[in-house]
C-alpha cells in the first residue's frame, strides 16, 4: 500500500451513482490515495485536464458518454493513466472490448475488497514499471548512440555505412579483419542500431575455449552432465533469445562444433548438453575472424556449408595502417580517455610523437595504438607525450632502422612527407627538394598509394 | 472530557465487548465506557436483496443518536455489513471523524469451515476496533506490516498484523489525544 512520505498515488473515479462515488473515495482516502470524484464524462475530462492521475476507476454505462468513449477520451488526455472499469455482470461484453483497447482490468459490482485491493496495487506497480522502461530504453539509446567508432577516412566511413545498413535487418553478418581492427565494437554496432537492441548482445569467444567447454557454453548444461556441472546452466544461444550472438574467432572451432553450429543456424533449436529438452532461440548471428576461411575450406579444415551460412553479409574492417589519416584523432580520443581515468588532462602528444605514430604500421591495430598511448600517458611528464615515451620497437621502427637498405629508408621518408602534406606532390616535392616527375617515378618505383 | 464511546448492535455479545475495554484505554489513553442502555437495531440497513446491513447508514444513525457526544463513537455488531459498491466490508469509518462501525462477522473461524476459536476472534475484533478507530483520529493505512493501521481484507491480513500501532502511527495518536 501506498508510504506515507511519498507524495500519494491519485486516483480518479467516474461513476454517475453517488454513493458508489462517495464509498470508493472514502475507501482510497483510508489507504492514503490522493481521490477525486466525477459524475459524468464532461467533469471526468475536465479533472484529467487538471491532471496527473495514476489511476481512473471508470464505470462503463454512464448517461450521455459511455466508460468506454471515456477511456478512449481520457487515453487522448494522458495515455499513462492506468484505466480500471467498472462493470455490473451484464456488461462483461464491454469490459473485455474495454481491455482491447488498453484498460488494465475490469471489477464487477459489488466490487470484492480484496480483489480490489490487490488490482489497483497491480495496476500502479505495472504503471512504474512501465514508466521505469521508458526511462531505461531511453537510457540505452543514449549509450548506443555514443559514436565509439573513431575515424574520418573513407574506409572506416564505409565500414559504419555498411553497419547501420545491415542492422536494420536479421542478416547474418561476417566481419573479417586483423586482430584489433575493433571488430566486437562493429558488432556492437550493429546491435545497437537494430530492432533487437533491447535484448542482450551476448559475445563468445571461440578461440578461447576447449571443444567441450564451448560446447556447453554455447548450448547450456543439464545439471549432472559431466563432472562438476552441480546445477543447470543456461548456454549462449539460449541467453541470446531476442538479441544478438557475436560469436568471435569462429574460424578456430573444431569440425564437431562447425556442424552443431550449422545444425543451430538452420534450425535455431538445439539441446543442452546432457538434455533431451528441444530449446527454440530467436538471435542474430554476428560472427568474426582473422582467418583466411577461404584457405581454410581448401585445406579441409573448415566446411565449405557452413561457410555460406556465415559469409552472407561481409563487412571487412581495414587495418590501421591503411587508415593513417585516422591515427592522429584515434590517438587523441584514446589520451583524452585515458587522460580523464588517470587525472592527466594537461598532458598533450608532441608533433614529432604523432609522426612516429601516424608512421608506424600498427600490426596490433588500434587495440595496440591504445596500449601504446595508455602506457604512454603513465610514462610521460607534463607538458607532452615525447617519443622517448613509446615503446622502443615504435619508436626504431617509425624511424624506418630496421630497414637495411637506403632505399627503405627513402620510400619511409617519401611517404611520411606525402602524409604530412596531404598527398601535396608539388609541397612534397619541395620539402623534398626534388622535382615532381622525380618524385612521381618513386611513388611509382615504390608503390606508394594515396590513402 | 472526550471519550470512546461502544455502541453495542443487536445481535452482540455484551461480554465480548467488555473485554475490548482495557486495551482500547491503554492504546488511546482515553476513557472508554459501554452504551448501556440504547442498544442499536440494525433492521433499517439491512438490504434484503444482498442479505447485509448497509455499515454508511449504521454510521448516519450513529451520529443522530450521539449528537452531543465529545469524541469517537464506536458501533460493533455481529451482522454482516456492506457498502453498496463493494460485497463486503469488515467495518467502516468516518476519516478524521467522529463515527465508526464494526462487524465480528468475517472476523470467525467458522466462517471458513475452522473450529471456533473465540481467543484468536477477540484478537482480531480489537485489531480491527483499534484499526477503525485509528481512522476516526485521521490516520491512514500504514504501510508497515506489524502495525495494526496495516490494511486488511482478509481474517489472515488481520492475524499477520499486530494489536498496537508503529512508532510513527502511535506519535501521530499522541500528538492529537494529548
Amino acid at each position: 500500500m501506498t508510504e506515507k512520505k511519498s507524495t500519494p498515488h491519485s486516483i480518479m473515479i467516474v461513476d454517475d451513482e453517488l454513493i458508489v462515488r462517495e464509498s470508493l473515495t472514502k475507501w482510497f482516502r483510508q489507504d492514503g490515495y490522493r481521490v477525486e470524484s466525477a459524475e459524468d464524462a464532461n467533469h471526468a475530462i475536465k479533472l484529467m485536464n487538471e491532471g496527473p492521475w495514476d489511476l481512473a476507476l471508470l464505470d462503463i454505462k454512464m448517461p450521455g458518454m459511455s466508460g468506454l468513449d471515456l477511456q478512449k477520451r481520457l487515453k487522448e488526455i494522458d495515455k499513462n493513466t492506468s484505466v480500471i472499469m467498472i462493470t455490473a455482470f451484464a456488461s462483461v461484453e464491454s469490459a473485455v472490448q474495454a481491455l482491447k483497447e488498453g484498460a488494465f482490468d475490469y471489477v464487477t459490482k459489488p466490487i470484492d475488497p480484496e480483489h480490489l485491493s490487490h488490482l489497483v496495487t497491480n495496476a500502479l506497480k505495472q504503471k512504474k514499471l512501465v514508466e521505469e522502461n521508458v526511462q531505461l530504453r531511453e537510457q540505452i539509446s543514449g549509450i548506443a548512440k555514443a559514436n565509439e567508432i573513431v575515424g574520418e577516412s573513407q574506409q572506416i566511413q564505409k565500414v559504419i555505412e555498411l553497419a547501420k545498413t545491415v542492422s536494420k535487418t536479421d542478416t547474418t553478418v561476417m566481419l573479417r579483419g586483423e586482430s584489433g581492427t575493433g571488430k566486437e565494437l562493429i558488432a556492437r554496432v550493429i546491435h545497437a542500431n537494430s530492432t533487437r537492441r533491447y535484448f542482450p548482445i551476448i559475445a563468445v569467444d571461440c578461440g578461447a575455449m576447449a571443444e567441450s567447454l564451448l560446447e556447453s557454453e554455447l548450448f547450456g548444461h543439464e545439471k549432472g552432465s559431466f563432472t562438476g556441472a552441480q546445477f543447470r546452466r543456461k548456454g549462449k544461444f539460449e541467453l541470446s533469445d531476442g538479441g544478438t550472438i557475436f560469436l568471435d574467432e569462429i574460424g578456430t572451432i573444431s569440425p564437431k562444433m562447425q556442424v552443431e553450429l550449422l545444425r543451430v543456424l538452420e534450425t535455431k533449436q538445439f539441446t543442452r548438453v546432457g538434455g533431451n529438452e528441444v530449446i527454440s532461440s530467436d538471435f542474430r548471428v554476428i560472427c568474426a575472424t582473422n582467418r583466411d576461411l577461404e584457405a581454410a575450406i581448401k585445406e579441409g579444415s573448415f566446411r565449405e556449408d557452413l561457410y555460406y551460412r556465415l559469409n552472407v553479409f561481409t563487412i571487412v574492417i581495414p587495418p590501421l595502417r591503411e587508415r593513417r589519416q585516422d591515427i592522429p584523432l584515434l590517438a587523441e580520443y584514446f589520451r583524452n580517455k585515458h587522460a580523464s581515468a588517470m587525472h592527466k588532462a594537461v598532458i598533450e602528444i608532441s608533433p614529432n610523437t604523432m609522426d612516429m605514430l601516424v608512421q608506424y604500421d600498427w600490426p596490433g591495430n588500434v587495440r595496440e595504438l591504445e596500449n601504446v598511448i595508455e602506457r604512454a600517458m603513465v610514462l610521460a611528464k607534463p607538458p607532452a607525450i615525447q617519443h622517448t615515451d613509446l615503446p622502443f620497437q615504435l619508436a626504431s621502427k617509425a624511424h624506418g632502422l630496421q630497414a637495411d637498405s637506403i632505399a627503405a629508408i627513402e620510400r619511409a621518408h617519401i611517404e611520411m612527407i606525402l602524409h604530412r602534406s596531404g598527398w601535396n606532390i608539388s609541397r612534397s616535392a619541395d620539402i623534398l627538394d626534388i622535382d615532381r616527375v622525380t618524385l612521381y617515378n618513386k611513388i611509382t618505383k615504390y608503390g606508394l598509394k594515396r590513402p | 472530557m472526550p471519550s470512546i464511546l461502544i455502541v453495542p448492535i443487536r445481535p452482540v455479545d455484551h461480554a465480548e465487548l467488555s473485554l475490548l475495554i482495557e486495551p482500547l484505554i491503554s492504546t488511546f489513553t482515553q476513557s472508554v465506557a459501554i452504551e448501556e442502555s440504547r442498544y442499536i437495531d440494525p433492521a433499517f440497513a439491512f438490504d434484503s436483496y444482498r442479505n447485509q446491513f448497509n455499515s454508511t447508514s449504521i454510521i448516519t444513525a450513529l451520529l443522530e443518536n450521539y449528537p452531543t457526544h465529545q469524541g469517537k463513537i464506536i458501533g460493533i455488531t455481529t451482522v454482516d455489513l456492506f457498502v453498496p459498491v463493494l460485497t463486503y466490508v469488515f467495518g467502516e469509518a468516518q476519516l478524521d471523524g467522529k463515527a465508526a462501525v464494526l462487524s465480528s462477522f468475517r472476523l470467525r473461524e467458522e466462517l471458513f469451515g475452522l473450529v471456533p476459536n473465540p481467543e484468536l476472534e477477540r484478537i482480531r475484533l480489537l485489531k480491527e476496533t483499534v484499526h477503525e478507530l485509528g481512522h476516526t483520529f485521521g490516520l491512514i493505512h500504514c504501510h508497515k506490516s506489524e502495525c495494526v493501521m496495516h490494511p486488511s481484507t482478509s481474517a489472515e491480513e488481520i492475524d499477520v498484523k499486530g494489536t498496537n500501532f508503529c512508532e510513527e502511527c502511535a506519535q501521530t495518536i499522541r500528538a492529537i489525544v494529548r
